[in-house]
C-alpha cells in the first residue's frame, strides 16, 4: 500500500502536484489526467528525482521520502519512463540483470534464473538473451522495461504510459502482461496512461489528477464516468 | 550457442555455472566462433610483438615501442571515462606526470622490487587522480572538461616548481647538483631496451584484462547505464556517484601504473615530456582510436607516440602533426564516430569487396550478359 497525504511540489511559482492525499491499495492501480496534470512528476517525486515542498509518502509502512534515491530500487521500488528507457549498447541479459544486481531482494542467489525468468515473464523468452536492445524494435524495447521493472521481487512498479506509441495489438500483450504483475510478481502496480481501454482493463481503481490535483478516485468504470473526469478531459468553461 | 540453450529446458545449462556468469566470467568462457578468432588473432598479435617485434627494432626504436605502450596504458583510461561511461578529462597527461613523480619518489626512497612500486604508484594516483574526478560528481560535458583542464594546469604549475625526483634529498627528492643526480631503477630482469618493453607489454596486458574484466561485469553494465541516461540508472538503483568515481579511480590507476612505468624507461624525468595540452592530443588520439572499443587504446598510443616519431626520421617538422590530429578528428566526427579501430576494418572489407568484384568482373559480366539474352 503506498500512502500519499498532503503532496505538494513548487517549481518557481508554479504548483504542478497541489495537496495531493490519495492512497494506492494494491493490485493494479490507475492515474490518469490530461497532459501536464502532474502524473509523471508524481512519479519523480515517489523516485526521489523531484523533492516535494510539503506532504509525506508512506509506502508499505516506510517513509519513502527519507530513502536515498538509488536505494528506492533495492527497496523494492521500480518504474520505467514514458521515453523508454532500455540500455542499447547493453544485451537482453545484460539489460535485466544490471537491475538485478544493483536492486535484487532475492540476494542475488539465483541471478540466471531471475533473469531469464523475468525475460519470459513478459514474453521475450523466445529471444536469444545475448541480442543487443540497440536492435530491437519499439514494442520489445518496452518490453525490455518492464522486464527490468519486475525481476528481483519489486514492492511497487510505476509504469510511466508503457503502451505509447504502441499499435491497438501490441497495447494488448502489453496489457496481459501488465495484469499479470500484481499476482505472480506479488507488486502494486501505479499505471499511468492515456489508453483508456488499456487503464479500465487492467486497473480496479484509478485515481485523476487535473493541474496537480486529485479530482476523483475510485473504481475505475465509476471514475471514468465522473462528470468532474469528464470536464477535465473535455475542458469546459468553469473547472 | 544460444540455439543449444534454447532448446534445453530452463535452468539446466544456465545453472550450471551460475557462478561464473555472475562474475562476469561467463563470456570468457563460453567462447563464441566469432570470439575464438578474435582471441587467436590477439594471442598471435601479442606474441608477435613480445618475442619478435623487439629483435627488429634497434635501440631507439624500442624505446619509441615502449613509449607507445605506456600510453595506450593512458589511452586505455580516458578510453573508459569518455568511451563507457560518457566522463570527458582533459588532465590524464598530468595524472601521468602525478604518476611518474610518485613512482620516481618511491623507486628512489625504497629499496622495494619494481613490481611493488608500480602497484603502490597505482594507487597512490588513484586516489589523487579520483580527487580531480571529484567534480564529475557535480557537472558533466563541457564544463567538467574544463575543470579537469584547469585541475591538469595546476598540477603542471607545481611539478614545475618542485621537478622530479633524482634522487635527491628530502620530501621532493630533487638536487640541482649534477653529482647528487641518479639514474631511476629499471627492474633487475629488464633493465637492456628490448626487456623493459617487453616487461611494460605485460602491464599492458594486465591493464587490458582488467579493464576487460570491469567492462564486461557489473560496472561495465552500470557504466553503459550511466551514460545513456542518469535517471534510468538511478531507477535502477546505481549509485551513480559511486560508480563515476569508480571509473576515474580506474583510470587513475592505471595512469599511475603508466607513470611508474614511464619512470623506469626514461631514467630522468623532464617537466617537458608532461606539458598540458598533451592531454588535448590525448583526448584527440583517443576520439580518433575509437572510445568505444578497448583496442582505440592501441590506436591511440600508436597515434600519439609512434607517428611524432616517424615524421621525425622522415625529417618532416613536428608541427604538423597538429594539423594532422586536427583533420583526423574532423574526420572521425563526420564519418566514423567509432573511430579507426572499427573503421579501419570495415574499410578494408570494402576494399576487399571493390578488389573482388574488380577481379570477378569479368566472369560475372559474361554470366549477366548470357542470362537475358
Amino acid at each position: 500500500m503506498i500512502k500519499v497525504e498532503n503532496l505538494e511540489v513548487q517549481f518557481g511559482g508554479v504548483k504542478p502536484i497541489d495537496q495531493m492525499t490519495v492512497t494506492f491499495p494494491g493490485g493494479t492501480c490507475g492515474l490518469i489526467g490530461p497532459n501536464g496534470a502532474g502524473k509523471t512528476t508524481f512519479f519523480n517525486v515517489l523516485s526521489g528525482f523531484v523533492k516535494p515542498a510539503a506532504g509525506t509518502v508512506t509506502a508499505f509502512d516506510e517513509n519513502l521520502l527519507a530513502m536515498a534515491d538509488y536505494r528506492r530500487a533495492r527497496w523494492g521500488l521500480r518504474r520505467t519512463f514514458q521515453t523508454e528507457q532500455a540500455i542499447e549498447e547493453l544485451s537482453l541479459y545484460d539489460n535485466v540483470a544490471m537491475v538485478e544486481e544493483h536492486s535484487s531482494r532475492n540476494g542475488g542467489s539465483s541471478r540466471r534464473e531471475d533473469v531469464i525468468g523475468a525475460l519470459k515473464f513478459v514474453g521475450l523468452g523466445g529471444r536469444d538473451p545475448g541480442t543487443k536492445v540497440g536492435t530491437l524494435g519499439a514494442r520489445e524495447r518496452r518490453l525490455v522495461e518492464i522486464a527490468r521493472a519486475v525481476v528481483g521481487k519489486p514492492r511497487a512498479v510505476l509504469l510511466d504510459e508503457p503502451a505509447a506509441g504502441l499499435p491497438d495489438e501490441e497495447t494488448e500483450h502489453m496489457g496481459s502482461v501488465i495484469r499479470r504483475i500484481p499476482d505472480e510478481i506479488g507488486a502494486l502496480v501505479i499505471l499511468v496512461d492515456h489508453d483508456m481501454n488499456l487503464v479500465s482493463s487492467c486497473c480496479e481503481l484509478t485515481s485523476v489528477l487535473d493541474f496537480g490535483k486529485l479530482i476523483a478516485s475510485g473504481p475505475t468504470d465509476e471514475v471514468l464516468r465522473d462528470e468532474h473526469v469528464i470536464k477535465a478531459y473535455l475542458g469546459s468553461e468553469e473547472v | 550457442m544460444a540455439e543449444v540453450e534454447a532448446s534445453k529446458p530452463a535452468g539446466t545449462s544456465q545453472a550450471a555455472k551460475p557462478g561464473l556468469i555472475d562474475r562476469g566470467l561467463g563470456p570468457i568462457f563460453r567462447l563464441e566462433r566469432g570470439e575464438r578468432i578474435r582471441v587467436t588473432v590477439i594471442a598471435v598479435l601479442f606474441a608477435f610483438v613480445f618475442l619478435v617485434l623487439p629483435g627488429m627494432l634497434s635501440a631507439y626504436w624500442t624505446d619509441v615501442a615502449t613509449a607507445v605502450v605506456i600510453y595506450t596504458i593512458v589511452a586505455l583510461g580516458l578510453g573508459l571515462l569518455m568511451g563507457r561511461v560518457g566522463l570527458v578529462s582533459l588532465g590524464q597527461v598530468a595524472v601521468l606526470a602525478l604518476g611518474a613523480w610518485v613512482g620516481a619518489r618511491l623507486l628512489f626512497a625504497t629499496g622495494l622490487p619494481f613490481p611493488a612500486v608500480t602497484i603502490m604508484t597505482g594507487l597512490i594516483t588513484m586516489v589523487l587522480g579520483s580527487l580531480i574526478g571529484l567534480p564529475a560528481l557535480r557537472v558533466s560535458g563541457l564544463y567538467l572538461a574544463l575543470i579537469t583542464l584547469m585541475l591538469a594546469g595546476a598540477i603542471t604549475v607545481v611539478i614545475a616548481a618542485t621537478d622530479f625526483p633524482n634522487g635527491g634529498g628530502g620530501f621532493l627528492g630533487h638536487t640541482d647538483a649534477t653529482t647528487g643526480a641518479s639514474q631511476i631503477r629499471r627492474p633487475a630482469i629488464a633493465t637492456g631496451e628490448h626487456a623493459y618493453f617487453r616487461y611494460t607489454l605485460i602491464w599492458a596486458a594486465l591493464m587490458f584484462a582488467l579493464a576487460l574484466w570491469h567492462v564486461r561485469g557489473k560496472p561495465g553494465r552500470a557504466w553503459a547505464t550511466i551514460r545513456q541516461s542518469e535517471p534510468a540508472a538511478l531507477a535502477a538503483g546505481v549509485n551513480i556517484s559511486l560508480y563515476k568515481m569508480w571509473a576515474f579511480a580506474l583510470a587513475s590507476f592505471m595512469t599511475g601504473i603508466a607513470g611508474a612505468l614511464l619512470a623506469g624507461s626514461s631514467g630522468t624525468l623532464y617537466n617537458l615530456t608532461f606539458p598540458t595540452q598533451d592531454s588535448i592530443i590525448l583526448l584527440a588520439v583517443v576520439l580518433m582510436g575509437g572510445m568505444y572499443s578497448l583496442w582505440g587504446a592501441v590506436v591511440a598510443g600508436l597515434l600519439i607516440k609512434l607517428l611524432p616519431a616517424l615524421l621525425d626520421s622522415w625529417g618532416l617538422p613536428p608541427d604538423l602533426l597538429t594539423i594532422l590530429f586536427g583533420l583526423g578528428v574532423i574526420q572521425v566526427l563526420t564519418t566514423a564516430p567509432t573511430g579507426l579501430v572499427d573503421q579501419f576494418p570495415k574499410d578494408m572489407a570494402k576494399l576487399g569487396r571493390l578488389i573482388w568484384r574488380a577481379v570477378g568482373s569479368p566472369g560475372r559480366r559474361a554470366a549477366g550478359t548470357a542470362g537475358p539474352e
